[in-house]
């Protein structure tokens, strides 16, 4: 279970939340720590809700799909980061899809929104290298 | 505002996001400028190994571009980030103060053209790539 989270997670204030599948939503209230102009968040710290995002989306299917245990390490090869609309006074949800999980490569999408999870705030296409010991 | 200080913004450090991460100025130059981000315990996003997340390096780029673009259009007037893309080269060295340059090369009306690179000690060993690209608005 990805019940664990990095100090970084908790840096950005974010917490796990689950869908009806039991998939991982990821959820950052606004604060002080996660701000970059008055009133906005920083698209940095979007950035890091949608990586823990697709983080948390990779290790749960890793879980799900695969057999082996927990010995999967994975590690971030590029990250690209569409900004859509400002992030406002209000919480952020974030949740990933993974695309494809292969034996060295895995492909996942991350959307963030606020009120409307149709009208992303931002979204994150990133590739990870799967390690298995 | 005529102009644009990048040290003198920069000198009592960055509030919100870039406050809670530990940033700091480094330095600049005509079209660009450099952060550092120390080491930090509340940055790591794999705890087996103590190597920080890539989020804060996105963060650092993101200001790093911003303020290279301030400084190209000598004046701090507004722009919001259109998309930004990171490769990570090598993972950041723990305890190593990740040190990350943003270029502006290139600005339109509309759109400013940004590039950077990220190292923690030695500029001839990046470990993070960044390109981006900037809406360019009127005034705050």
């Amino acid at each position: 279970m990805v019940s664990t989270l990095p100090p970084y997670a908790a840096t950005l204030g974010v917490e796990i939340e689950r869908d009806a599948e039991g998939r991982p939503v990821l959820l950052m209230p606004f604060g002080d720590d996660v701000i970059g102009r008055p009133g906005f968040l920083h698209g940095g710290a979007i950035s890091g809700l949608l990586e823990v995002a697709a983080i948390a989306a990779l290790y749960h299917a890793i879980e799900t799909e695969g057999p082996e245990d927990a010995s999967v390490r994975i590690k971030p090869v590029t990250v690209t980061v569409d900004f859509m609309r400002g992030g406002r006074d209000k919480p952020t949800r974030a949740a990933g899809v993974v695309t494809r999980l292969g034996t060295r490569v895995a492909n996942v999408e991350a959307t963030a929104w606020q009120d409307d999870r149709d009208k992303p705030i931002a979204a994150a296409r990133m590739n990870y290298l799967i390690v298995r010991d | 505002m005529d102009g644009f200080d990048a040290e003198r913004f920069t000198r009592h450090g960055f509030g919100g996001h870039g406050a809670a991460l530990g940033m700091r100025y480094h330095a600049h130059g005509a079209d660009w400028a450099e952060l550092a981000l120390p080491y930090d315990e509340k940055l790591i996003g794999d705890p087996a190994s103590g190597v920080i997340a890539s989020g804060p390096i996105i963060t650092m780029m993101d200001m790093a571009a911003s303020i290279a673009i301030w400084i190209r259009r000598a004046a701090f007037v507004p722009h919001a980030t259109l998309d930004l893309r990171v490769d990570y080269l090598r993972p950041a060295m723990p305890g190593k103060t990740v040190i990350g340059r943003g270029e502006c090369y290139r600005i339109t009306r509309s759109i400013a053209f940004v590039r950077g690179q990220a190292h923690d000690g030695d500029p001839a060993d990046p470990l993070a790539h960044v390109a981006g690209t900037f809406m360019v608005l009127g005034s705050w």
